[in-house]
């Protein structure tokens, strides 16, 4: 019954049967959600987003690779640093953007925000703006998906495998041998504090074994690393083979939230990330692949011009209307 | 049989709404093949299954999350968080995510998810088994809060809330399990909805849970002094039923509440800021019987001295119109 293991990092391996066109696409996904971040800090300091924002600049391959490996009715459960999340999922990026502007266009009607963006169209039952929330979310998709053939994803950070949620979850799971697989986006820092310094026992990955559970720790500014991972737990769960633990490890480019520069992070470490920028690692491997730096430019220009476009609209997209609003407290 | 312990009508409600609904499926600690602590779920499994009725770990957070995440997929969870002071756990799974999902998804999903739990002092289970959980979630838009004080209430209240498509926290009272009533007249009793449960001229007296039975004791006792009470069930803590409270008080032009409860915060509070709102001109006095601003106590002499009984509420009465014992 018991499954463990932990594996190290490792290079993804190209997959045989898949062409590196596939791949390309997957990069455009990056490369929006890249972009996508880009604006809403650019937006933010304008003025246009409210209140707060958390980027996963940096983090991009963690959810593009894990959604891939995704059929379009299984459920992904994200977090507050959630951009990424939805926009791998599915979501549009200019409903995405209307949202985080507080537009009636948004995906949530302006409701929602930054924190908190849900797209059930697209299977994403959530982003949750408290840490741990989607790791208890994810699991009950889980029991609905293993009633309907399907698989639910929840993502979370490193911090969240300190949370209550994490270890009831990982043991729910485990125990009713539910079909999700649990991706620790592990960036390192928790807010402003180091992941080493207030979390026991070195890797997170590792904490799957105490649940007789699967894991994989992996390279998570590898596409491919991540994709493979992903297709083999999302296989496994598919296959009644029960829950997965895979620990990405990845590095946010940006501070925690708007109001943080990111002191606390040594520069020479943030450098070494930064020469890991998973996009780029993604374009040397098509460029090795054989993909053309034309075909690169042209997907990548296309991107930029639909990320314009989405701005565009959302900018001008009215405000909800108070009066419309009101009284929405129950489903009647 | 002419009558139905309060413990059978939830059983029943149970049995009857997962055999008419296959999305329903109930699981908490013990619930399954133990039939609950209390005895209030016996041959649920049985009868329905592993898929419809399962034991879970002890893990109230794990619980309130999964069966939020199962209520927006698909599914119409029931759990039972076996006392209600453990609801402390699962809050952040209820308040930031049950309560909050229809409104901020933008009406895209509700949360069809009932969670059960029995509650109340009385019963020298001490602090932390005691307690009434309402009034931690009264301020949460988004949840409905129930509170039976009957058998045939009980049954159809939690039909309704297994039915309703927002999340429920439905609370059944320790004291109450044993009590049997007559069978219900209807096959649901709506949420939201308040029932006037004895006439009277005199003087309104709203409660809920056991505080219901206790008033109407109380009631009884007063009736001999000449002073005619009437008793209102809320039945429902939110939403509340302001309405039936205030057309009694414009009846008697007096109000008291009996709360099993603090004072402060509490729902008890509630009603008489509603009727202060809206209802000031109908008023001639009004007050609030609530449990001192301490824990529930274990010893027998102190946790009886605690609970408004029906002797303090007849007390409390009298003492208030000057009515001599």
């Amino acid at each position: 019954m018991a499954r463990a293991e932990s594996e190290r990092p490792t290079r993804g391996r190209e997959r045989a049967a898949e062409p590196p066109a596939d791949y390309l696409s997957l990069y455009g996904r990056m490369r929006l959600i890249r972009r996508f971040e880009e604006e809403i800090q650019r937006l933010f300091l304008r003025g246009e987003v409210h209140g707060t924002t958390h980027l996963s600049a940096g983090q991009e391959a963690v959810p593009v690779g894990v959604c891939s490996a995704l059929e379009p009715g299984d459920y992904a459960a994200g977090t507050y640093r959630g951009h990424g999340h939805a926009l791998a999922k599915g979501t549009d990026p200019e409903a995405l953007a209307a949202e985080m502007l507080g537009r009636s266009t948004g995906v949530c009607g302006g409701r929602a925000g930054s924190m908190n963006v849900v797209d059930l169209e697209h299977g994403l039952v959530g982003c949750f703006g408290i840490v741990g929330g989607s790791i208890g979310a994810a699991t009950g998709a889980a029991m609905s998906a293993q009633r309907q053939g399907r698989v639910a994803v929840g993502f979370f950070g490193d911090g969240a495998s300190n949370q209550g949620y994490f270890h009831e979850c990982l043991n729910w799971a485990q125990v009713f041998d539910l079909p999700v697989v649990y991706v620790c986006e592990n960036n390192f820092y928790g807010e402003f504090t180091p992941m080493a310094s207030v979390t026991a026992g070195g890797e997170i990955g590792m904490r799957a074994a105490a649940y007789g559970m699967t894991s994989r720790v992996v390279d998570g500014n590898d596409l491919w690393a991540v994709r493979e991972a992903a297709l083999e737990a999302v296989t496994r769960a598919r296959e009644g083979g029960g829950p997965t633990l895979l620990e990405c490890q990845t590095y946010r480019h940006y501070g925690h939230s708007k109001s943080d520069p990111g002191k606390y992070r040594p520069p020479d470490e943030v450098e070494r990330w930064l020469a890991r920028d998973p996009l780029q690692l993604a374009r040397a491997r098509l460029k090795e692949l054989g993909v053309s730096d034309d075909d690169v430019n042209e997907l990548e220009a296309e991107i930029d011009a639909t990320m314009d476009r989405a701005v565009e609209a959302a900018l001008a997209a009215p405000y909800p209307d108070p009066q419309e609003d009101a009284g929405g407290e129950f489903k009647r | 049989m002419s009558e139905l312990e309060f413990r059978t009508a939830i059983r029943d409600a149970l049995d009857e709404e997962i055999a008419r609904d296959p999305s329903v499926v109930f699981f908490g600690e013990d619930v399954a093949k133990a039939g609950g602590v209390f005895m209030t779920t016996p041959e649920l499994h049985d009868r329905h299954g592993q898929e419809r009725v399962f034991d879970t770990p002890i893990s109230e957070l794990a619980m309130a999350g999964a069966a939020f995440g199962a209520a927006v997929t698909g599914l119409r969870p029931v759990i039972e968080i076996m006392f209600g002071d453990f609801m402390a756990l699962p809050m952040d799974s209820l308040v930031n995510q049950a309560a909050k999902y229809w409104y901020v998804s933008n009406e895209q999903a509700s949360v069809p998810l009932v969670v059960r739990s029995a509650v109340g002092a009385g019963g020298r289970f001490g602090a932390m088994h005691s307690q009434i959980h309402a009034s931690w979630f009264q301020g949460i838009p988004g949840l409905k809060i129930v509170a039976p004080s009957n058998p045939a209430d009980a049954k159809g209240l939690l039909k309704s809330a297994i039915r309703d498509d927002n999340p429920v926290i439905f609370l059944e009272h320790k004291r109450l399990y044993s009590v049997k009533g007559p069978l219900p007249r209807e096959e649901t009793v709506p949420l939201g909805r308040a029932n006037v449960v004895r006439e009277g001229g005199d003087l309104t007296i709203v409660s809920a849970f056991k505080g219901v039975p206790d008033s109407l004791a109380a009631a009884e006792e007063l009736a001999r002094d000449g002073l005619e009470a009437e008793v209102v069930d809320l039945r429902t803590l939110r939403p509340l039923d302001g309405g039936i409270v205030l057309e009694s008080v414009a009846k008697t032009n007096r109000l008291l509440v009996v709360e099993e409860g603090p004072r402060t915060g509490g729902w008890g509070a509630v009603v008489l800021g509603i009727v202060a709102a809206e209802g000031l001109h109908d008023l001639d006095d009004c007050w609030h019987l609530g449990t001192d601003e301490t824990p529930a106590p274990y010893s027998p002499t102190l946790e009886d001295a605690f609970l408004p009984g029906p002797a303090a509420i007849t007390a409390a009465v009298r003492d208030r119109l000057g009515v001599p014992a």
